[in-house]
């Protein structure tokens, strides 16, 4: 138990691998194809950050996400990973370092999930033991039991489960960096929704880099640091931080693109907690309870549902802050404000004057 | 010899055992069997296997091959096709007789006509089995840094197992059927004791015995094609626990 634990800090939290991603002015163009798929395209990605790439089909996301590991050839520019130059690299050995999720995931049908996730260490040549308590290790960190998941086929899991057993499988050998293309496309909203919070909690421990491929912009708003909106024809439209894409788009495109609930995006990534909240002093907090954890977004939507009525929030993190949630945990909890209109005018000024900084997700 | 035999109605093939059910022709006589069973049966029956494995392995090696290396040149297949399609519609016993100037009328030429015979199906089920291997795993085997060639053992071919199998279940089934007319050229496996007894006018013993040992041959090696697949893939009898 305490070596799994330790083993468990040393490969995953105390000393994450991750490394900086750098496009220099990459372009492809197809033999036979007049115009180019992607066009000198240039950004990077921090060490430890999620890139997403997003943009209507046609516009090469998918594409540029395949150039990073050498699926498809660049025609120009170059790709740097930690510095070094991908082009350099032989592609199985730079494969075998970048973690790799497409959408139908690819699960090898014929191998259990022990066998599945032991992929890439097997490729790289680590003993039996080591890989055991690898696979062991990662069922645990993507939330399956091991003794239950170990000797599975893939024929036998939940979309959900493949889903997870597919980034253990890429999180195998530890890569500095990870590409994910559409990983929850395939998935049912409700179970997709919550894939991504188990996703950023993971994240949140392994801090990779993560290029991030999408064409949902409500996605690209919850999962990215920053967000690469691409236009058809492999252009660049805006590379930025979610909040200051929905604050300040760069142009038309991208402002349709982001759509035109862009404020309501934007209350999205606020919390109550960065709300100037109404003093209760006076007011009998009556109102629906609500955590401070809440973002802005869904306490305005259950303030116009409640016909205006100010929501009575609650310090805590919400967790089991369901308010017909009667197990005593809500004694303990601190009312400190109501949330109002007027709480919400505040915001958007703030929001308004200055790009406010992307709230914490957590 | 039994005197009386020789002066009794006309009985070919009874060799020594003349029982009262060989000398009076009855559909099916056992003491004929017993008597049979080392000197005709058993070597006819271990020819008939011998010339079925040697034209099945054979004929998988090069269908294999042939399927590799359409599998990574396209190309190839098409003229494959329809190269082992002309030979698997040549009728056999004209191929047999083809085969015999140049090689001789020999166990030779019969296994060059059973090994072509092989080809166009265990071809097109290698090739098919490898073709149909979910786009989505092989990109993610590519995308974790596997060559060809461990994409190819460790993934591909697993999976072409089924269709591989069924390959080799038709074809084997169909050689054993075949390879009871190869006596024409070698005089060897079930075909002969079969030719002998339609010479036999009533007496049907032994084309019985002998055509029945084809089928269960071709039986027992289904049986074990069957056998073998199963235990090679473990993961298709995998349902949710």
């Amino acid at each position: 138990m305490n070596t799994a634990d330790t083993a468990h800090n040393e490969g995953l939290s105390a000393s994450p691998r991750a490394a900086e991603l750098q496009l220099r002015d990459v372009s492809k163009r197809y033999a036979g194809q007049r115009d180019p798929a992607i066009r000198d395209l240039s950004l990077t990605v921090p060490a430890g950050e999620v890139c997403v790439l997003v943009g209507p089909s046609g516009s090469g996301k998918t594409t540029a996400m395949r150039l990073i590991n050498r699926m498809i050839e660049p025609s120009g520019g170059d790709i740097l990973l930690d510095g070094r130059s991908v082009l350099e690299r032989d592609p199985g050995e730079l494969r075998r370092q970048i973690g790799y999720v497409i959408q139908q995931i690819g699960l090898f049908p014929h191998q259990t999930v022990a066998e599945n996730i032991a992929t890439v260490p097997r490729l790289l040549g680590w003993d039996g033991e080591r890989i055991a308590a690898r696979v062991q290790e990662l069922l645990e960190l993507v939330d399956l039991d091991p003794e239950q998941m170990r000797g599975r086929y893939p024929s036998q899991l939940s979309g959900g489960q493949r889903q997870r057993v597919g980034v253990a499988r890429a999180l195998a050998a530890d890569p500095p960096l990870m590409l994910m293309d559409e990983p929850f496309g395939a998935i049912d909203p409700i179970n997709r929704a919550r894939l991504q919070d188990e996703f950023l909690r993971l994240q949140a421990q392994v801090r990779k880099t993560i290029v991030f491929v999408t064409h949902d912009i409500d996605e690209a708003i919850k999962m990215g640091d920053r967000i690469a909106i691409l236009r058809e024809g492999g252009v660049l439209a805006q590379y930025d931080t979610p909040a200051e894409i929905l604050d300040h788009p760069a142009d038309d495109f991208v402002a349709r693109f982001v759509g035109a609930d862009r404020a309501l995006k934007r209350l999205g990534l606020s919390t109550l907690a960065d709300v100037e909240l109404v003093a209760p002093n006076g007011v009998r907090p009556d109102g629906e309870r609500v955590p401070l954890a809440m973002s802005v977004r869904d306490a305005l939507s259950l303030l116009i549902a409640g016909g205006g009525q100010p929501l009575t929030v609650l310090d805590g993190d919400g967790a089991g802050g369901d308010h017909t949630d009667d197990d005593g945990g809500e004694e303990s909890e601190r009312v400190v404000g109501l949330f109002t209109l007027d709480a919400l005018g505040g915001l958007l000024e703030h929001a308004a004057a200055a790009g406010a900084p992307r709230a914490e997700q957590s | 010899m039994n005197p009386l035999a020789a002066a009794g109605p006309v009985i070919p093939n009874y060799r020594s055992a003349s029982s009262s059910c060989v000398v009076h022709n009855h559909l099916f006589c056992t003491e004929w069997i017993a008597h049979n069973w080392s000197p005709i049966l058993w070597p006819a029956l271990r020819q008939h296997i011998l010339l079925t494995v040697v034209a099945v392995a054979l004929g998988f090696l090069i269908a294999g091959a042939l399927a590799l290396l359409a599998h990574r040149h396209g190309w190839v297949e098409r003229p494959t096709i329809m190269l082992t399609t002309i030979l698997y519609t040549i009728p056999s016993l004209a191929l047999f007789e083809l085969l015999v100037a140049p090689v001789g009328a020999n166990v030779i030429a019969a296994e060059i006509a059973l090994v072509s015979y092989t080809l166009l199906i265990l071809f097109r089920n290698i090739v098919t089995g490898l073709r149909e291997v979910p786009a989505d795993v092989r990109e993610a085997a590519e995308g974790m840094g596997m060559s060809r060639r461990q994409v190819l053992l460790r993934v591909e071919l697993p999976l072409a197992l089924p269709a591989i199998v069924a390959g080799l279940r038709i074809a084997t089934v169909t050689i054993i059927a075949l390879a009871t007319i190869v006596y024409v050229v070698c005089n060897q496996g079930l075909g002969v004791p079969i030719h002998t007894a339609l010479g036999e006018g009533p007496f049907k013993t032994e084309l019985i015995a002998a055509g029945g040992l084809a089928i269960l041959l071709a039986l027992v090696a289904d049986a074990l094609l069957v056998g073998m697949q199963w235990l090679l893939t473990p993961w298709l009898r995998a349902r949710s626990a």
